[in-house]
């Protein structure tokens, strides 16, 4: 009797009973279908951050002063003063550095900002014109921050979209109403083009001003809270990385480039970064999916053993008639493996469909590896073999005459 | 072919023995035609399970076809059952929702038979018990003795050396429990070596030899001397 008559006679018993089986195949899909459907929106959110991230430039190197340590999320910005806009001039100027294009210099705080009537809670980015080559802003209207407007601190604001629909409305152009910032009024002169709003924090909730008047008009500041450094290009970058730490070594009057005051880190650092975050939300997600998962298989072991006993009659019967133990083995798991199997190709489906609209619905470019295609059938079938084991094995072992008494 | 020595059958159950077979001696040869009677608890059927190799002797040896069958694996009885032994049951033990076809080529499906060849000689074998028109009927489809048949043309397609019959007539109307054994003694003509376990005498009587069971012991074994049912 070779495996394909074994499988339609699996086949044929497994339609006898339909509400049955497809009862016990319902933990599976629903196993399955979890596993691929967090596995899924797991691996739509991690390309969604790398896509922003990267979305800055994969030449963009990034100065933040506090001293180096474990990882680069030591000291946030404004957490340490080193960094100066004269650091960042020098970084552009300096013949030293040979490999840098543009400098961007910034200052960053949350604050309130009003219209009279309305109010909100944004960042406050001082800049100077460079950011905007650096950082790929592009505007949906007005114009940007020039060279005069941070030579001369003038009071002019460019609106993330954000901060647009929170302070006049979606759809409304601010471009010449003003805005109060620490109670200082701002004439809007721009609006940012939306740029997304997934990830760590959203692009378009933010506020840009001069550089000099976001430190000496807003905040009483004389330092930076970061520099935004683009490399000539993506092969330049570590070259970069050196001149810019030995340059800011040398004006920091430091000799030894363990005691820097400050780092220097790049878009992949924090790709990376991120991507470990959201790696490990994913894998404790599939973990407890996983459990309903093996949830599923103690179903199909339950099945199979009232399986078994109701079909003990026929059991000792094909025995009598000379079936081996084997035979009887191969029976029961290809039962069990076809259930599980079934389980898992539409828990497969169900969960890309999910996915996919989830992804959808919250604006998620939607991603699904293969792999993890191949590894949910492939965990399907090794549970139906897993737990068809033990049934199979009590069919196998049953006594012809026992079985054959058996009422 | 058959023989049997000393043979003795001991339930054990909460330490306490039942002696199922005491001793039991008797050879059967090629070509007979034997019943074996007793009331129940006589140990007929353990008789009958051992014959069959479903069960194993807890004393003696059992010798079919020149084969030691005592000594023998699970596995390795499987074969035997199949490929020596033809089994008819009281309850006929037809698999349901499945075609007559299907049921009789069954042992021929664990023998490695190519299917072409399981059809064609299932269908032979249907024919040959008068089913030729039922071949993919389904066993709820067909009556008592119908059905017996069926259980017939399967214990008889592998061609084996014994046909073991328990109370085939059992579960059965008498008018066609009268085809059924006018169908074993067909096969008894033809060279087929036949047990059947009844407690029936009118039933015992198509057989030309009967052995008497009482307590697990042969009382009586004899070739009876009652006119056989004169061939048609």
């Amino acid at each position: 009797m070779d495996i394909s008559e074994l499988f339609f006679e699996a086949i044929g018993t497994l339609t006898l009973n339909k509400l049955r089986t497809g009862l016990a195949t319902l933990g599976i899909i629903i196993g399955i279908g979890s596993v691929i459907a967090l596995v899924s929106l797991g691996q739509s959110s991690q390309k969604a951050v790398a896509a922003q991230i990267q979305s800055l430039g994969s030449n963009l190197l990034t100065v933040i002063p506090g001293a180096q340590s474990a990882g680069f999320v030591r000291g946030a910005a404004g957490g340490a003063t080193t960094l100066t806009y004269e650091d960042a001039r020098a970084l552009q100027t300096s013949p030293q550095v040979t490999t840098v294009k543009n400098v961007s210099p910034e200052f960053s705080r949350r604050t309130q900002v009003t219209t009279g009537r309305k109010n909100t809670n944004t960042q406050i980015l001082g800049v100077t014109p460079s950011y905007m080559e650096v950082r790929k802003v592009s505007l949906a209207s007005g114009s940007f921050i020039s060279a005069r407007d941070v030579e001369s601190m003038t009071k002019v604001a460019i609106l993330g979209s954000q901060v647009v629909s929170d302070l006049f409305g979606d759809g409304v152009n601010p471009v010449g109403q003003s805005i109060r910032i620490n109670n200082i009024s701002f004439r809007v002169i721009g609006v940012a083009e939306s740029r997304g709003g997934t990830g760590f924090q959203n692009q378009d909730d933010v506020v840009f001003v001069p550089l000099t008047t976001a430190q000496k008009q807003l905040f009483g500041a004389d330092y930076v809270t970061s520099i935004s450094v683009e490399a000539q290009n993506e092969s330049v970058m570590t070259q970069a990385q050196d001149e810019i730490g030995y340059l800011l070594l040398a004006r920091h009057k430091l000799k030894d480039p363990a005691s820097a005051d400050f780092t220097i880190f790049s878009q992949n650092d924090i790709l990376g970064a991120a991507s470990a975050v959201t790696g490990t939300f994913t894998t404790l997600l599939s973990g407890i999916a996983a459990i309903s998962l093996l949830v599923g298989g103690i179903g199909i072991m339950n099945i199979m053993l009232v399986t078994v006993t109701e079909r003990t009659r026929e059991i000792g019967l094909r025995k009598a008639l000379g079936a081996k133990k084997k035979i009887i083995i191969a029976q029961f798991l290809i039962e069990s493996i076809i259930l599980t199997f079934a389980g898992g190709v539409i828990g497969m489906v169900a969960g890309v469909a999910t996915s996919y609209i989830i992804s959808n619905m919250i604006n998620l470019p939607f991603a699904l590896s293969p792999n993890s295609v191949l590894l949910a059938i492939g965990v399907s079938g090794a549970i139906g073999v897993l737990f068809g084991w033990y049934p199979a094995q009590k069919a196998a072992n049953l006594q012809p005459i026992e079985a054959l008494r058996y009422e | 072919m058959i023989q049997l020595s000393h043979i003795s059958k001991i339930y054990k159950n909460d330490s306490v023995e039942t002696i199922a077979l005491d001793d039991i001696s008797f050879k059967v040869k090629e070509g007979e035609f034997m019943a074996i009677m007793g009331a129940s608890g006589s140990g007929k059927s353990t008789l009958m399970h051992i014959m069959g190799a479903l069960d194993l002797p807890t004393k003696g040896t059992y010798i079919l076809d020149g084969e030691d069958v005592g000594k023998l694996e699970d596995d390795e009885l499987a074969e035997i059952r199949n490929r020596k032994i033809g089994f008819v049951f009281q309850a006929f033990n037809l698999l349901p929702r499945t075609s007559a076809l299907k049921n009789v080529a069954m042992p021929m499906v664990y023998a490695g038979v190519s299917k072409e060849e399981r059809k064609e000689k299932a269908k032979k074998f249907l024919e040959m018990v008068g089913l030729a028109d039922k071949i993919d009927h389904t066993p709820n489809q067909l009556s008592g003795g119908q059905q017996q048949r069926v259980a017939i043309a399967r214990a008889l397609v592998m061609n084996p050396r014994l046909i073991l019959a328990d109370e085939p007539t059992g579960n059965i109307a008498t008018t066609q429990a009268e085809e059924i054994m006018a169908i074993f003694q067909d096969l008894n003509d033809n060279g087929h070596t036949i047990v059947m376990i009844t407690h029936e005498p009118n039933i015992a009587e198509h057989a030309k030899r009967i052995i008497h069971l009482r307590d697990g012991k042969i009382v009586n074994d004899g070739n009876h001397h009652k006119q056989r049912r004169v061939k048609r």
